[in-house]
């Protein structure tokens, strides 16, 4: 009913009022939906259809070479985890040692490489050019110049361990070595991580540095106190976006090692994508995928609950 | 200050390192891209071609058709484009200057998707598209960019809408402008910095996509330049002068798009970094 006495209004004139109200909100979602619209229809035809589809198909036998399909239940994520599947627990366990390696591994040199940034040295804008750069670049091509650069007998690398009289390595070629060179050719394209934490950096105020400097503190404790405490909420920014991204990686195992050598580089994007578009065996490979799905999700949701204790925004006090 | 000025001077130094170190990798392309095979591989490495053999270029070309290659990439890249710029702006639009009932709810459901790993809708898709008849098309590359234009542009973009005053809509509503007056000559105009930044972070995106054209092209003659250095790579392992030069043809055209655009590439990664 509302207070129509208290405005003035005659019980007429509210009603005409609540009308036009009610024209002009019908007006809005009218052309709220109709600019939003391909979005909507985007997300129905392109992601929420092709989930259901995908979660049904990982209920069945669907295979493209076979005529009929039958409906099993969930037969396809039994055998996942019955361990008669080998390679899905080995393709696990690689993606995993790779998540850890790269994980840390990223955020900490980008952490540092942004701190270095951050400092007030000539040429800030030429280096952070420079440290972007690569991260640009396509990873099929990127790929090329590491398969050479790594190469055991060709390449720079082991050229230049040699001559400094230190262990020269198999790289790609090693059974133990395979996941770290992976990592660190990756490393080459931290650049978009390290942008990130310099903007961070530069959104912290400088009197909190210059009421260190009246304690008498030194270098580590602004480090201690106020720079990691502050660049929290950008650490679990980049920590979120590089797992997720990690768990993905597919363009660089294909083109780098196709799995090899003897399956220790078999991630699991890249078995996935086997067994879907080599083998042909898409309801198999539909459960793969929904399995990626949970654990990106738990490791999501870890990281979300976690960091309740350990990322500080600003003004959360109150 | 003493201390201060020597901590300079170590940061100086560690960035000279860390700065040969990220570009050695892009010498090593580009040296080796001009270089006669013979003394490609001399150890310890040279890295001044004596002389320079820009024919590997040509040669690169003649073996693989990296001219039709070429012109694929580009279709799909140019198509992808206008989709995503016309569909992201328009999707933001809605969804940040117009107040429409359950707006947020359907913007929060939306960005939820981009949790979804892109394997789970991968098989599906690709399967609704070949029953459709499109298997080997550029469609399944280019179409999705015209729903929407992913969500993480319209999500930017609506970051920046959101920073514009309401002021502007409402003064162009009593002039009698109507809604997509309003997008097109207040909006659009005003929002051109973040524009670039998704037109350029599209670009890059498109041109460097591996695993759609792998999943979607079959015929050599419709491979985009990612597929077709691939292919290179699989059948001329031994060329490594011919496919230096083709992997430089192809990081090129980033490289340039990247130091033209510089400044829309940092000031975009820092504005998804800082309101992620």
């Amino acid at each position: 009913m509302g207070i129509p006495a208290l405005e003035g209004h005659s019980a007429l004139e509210t009603q005409a009022l609540r009308k036009r109200k009610h024209a002009r909100e019908r007006k809005a979602l009218f052309y709220g939906l109709l600019f939003t619209s391909p979005a909507i229809l985007g997300f129905l035809i392109f992601t929420l259809g092709p989930m259901i589809a995908s979660f049904y198909l990982s209920l069945t036998d669907y295979n493209v070479f076979k005529s009929n399909t039958t409906f099993i239940g969930f037969d396809n994520y039994a055998k996942l985890f019955s361990g008669e599947d080998d390679l899905f627990y080995q393709s696990l366990g690689t993606t995993f040692y790779f998540v850890v390696l790269r994980v840390p591994a990223v955020i900490i040199i980008s952490f540092f490489m942004a701190l270095l940034l951050n400092m007030n040295v000539k040429g800030r804008s030429v280096f952070r050019t420079i440290i972007y750069l690569p991260s640009i670049v396509p990873a099929v091509a990127s790929s090329m110049i590491w398969l050479w650069l790594l190469n055991p007998d060709l390449g720079l690398v082991n050229s230049v361990l040699q001559k400094l009289h230190l262990p020269t390595s198999n790289w790609l070629f090693g059974e133990s070595s395979v996941i770290p060179s992976i990592v660190l050719t990756s490393l080459w394209g931290i650049g978009g991580t390290v942008i990130i934490f310099l903007a961070g950096l530069s959104g912290i105020p400088k009197q909190y540095y210059e009421a260190i400097d009246v304690d008498g503190g030194n270098w580590f404790h602004k480090l201690r106190h106020i720079t990691i405490p502050m660049v929290t909420p950008t650490i679990f920014f980049n920590t979120i976006m590089t797992i997720i991204g990690s768990f993905q990686v597919f363009s660089e195992a294909y083109i780098l090692t196709q799995g090899g050598p003897n399956n220790k580089s078999l991630f699991f994007v890249f078995y996935l994508w086997r067994t879907a578009f080599r083998d042909t065996e898409m309801g198999y490979a539909s459960a793969l995928a929904w399995v990626l799905f949970i654990i990106i999700l738990i490791f999501t949701v870890i990281i979300f609950k976690t960091s309740k204790s350990w990322v500080h925004y600003e003004g959360d006090k109150a | 200050m003493r201390e201060s000025r020597l901590k300079l001077a170590a940061g100086y130094v560690a960035l000279l390192i860390i700065s040969v170190m990220f570009i050695v990798p892009f010498v090593w392309l580009l040296r080796s891209s001009v270089m006669d095979l013979s003394q490609i591989f001399i150890m310890p490495p040279e890295w001044l071609p004596r002389p320079f053999h820009f024919d590997n270029f040509k040669n690169a070309m003649t073996v693989v058709p990296f001219g039709a290659f070429f012109k694929n990439t580009l279709i799909i890249v140019v198509s992808v484009l206008l989709g995503t710029v016309v569909s992201s702006t328009v999707a933001a639009f809605g969804f940040s200057r117009i107040r429409w009932k359950g707006r947020d709810m359907v913007f929060a459901i939306l960005m939820s998707a981009m949790m979804l790993p892109g394997a789970v809708t991968l098989i599906p898709s690709f399967l609704g598209w070949k029953t459709l008849g499109f298997y080997d098309t550029f469609y399944p590359l280019i179409v999705p960019a015209y729903f929407g234009g992913g969500i993480f542009n319209i999500f930017l973009l609506r970051q920046f809408y959101l920073t514009i005053p309401q002021d502007f809509d409402e003064a162009a509503f009593v002039d009698g402008a109507n809604y997509f007056q309003i997008y097109w000559r207040i909006l659009l105009p005003l929002s051109r910095s973040a524009v670039i930044v998704v037109a350029l972070f599209t670009f890059l995106g498109s041109w460097n996509d591996f695993m759609g054209p792998l999943i979607y092209l079959k015929s050599d003659s419709r491979f985009t330049l990612a597929l077709g250095l691939q292919m290179f790579q699989g059948s001329y392992t031994a060329q490594w002068d011919l496919l230096m030069a083709a992997s430089a043809a192809v990081v090129l055209p980033c490289v340039v798009v990247f130091l033209v655009g510089q400044r829309y590439f940092l000031e975009g990664i820092t504005l998804t970094g800082l309101k992620g």
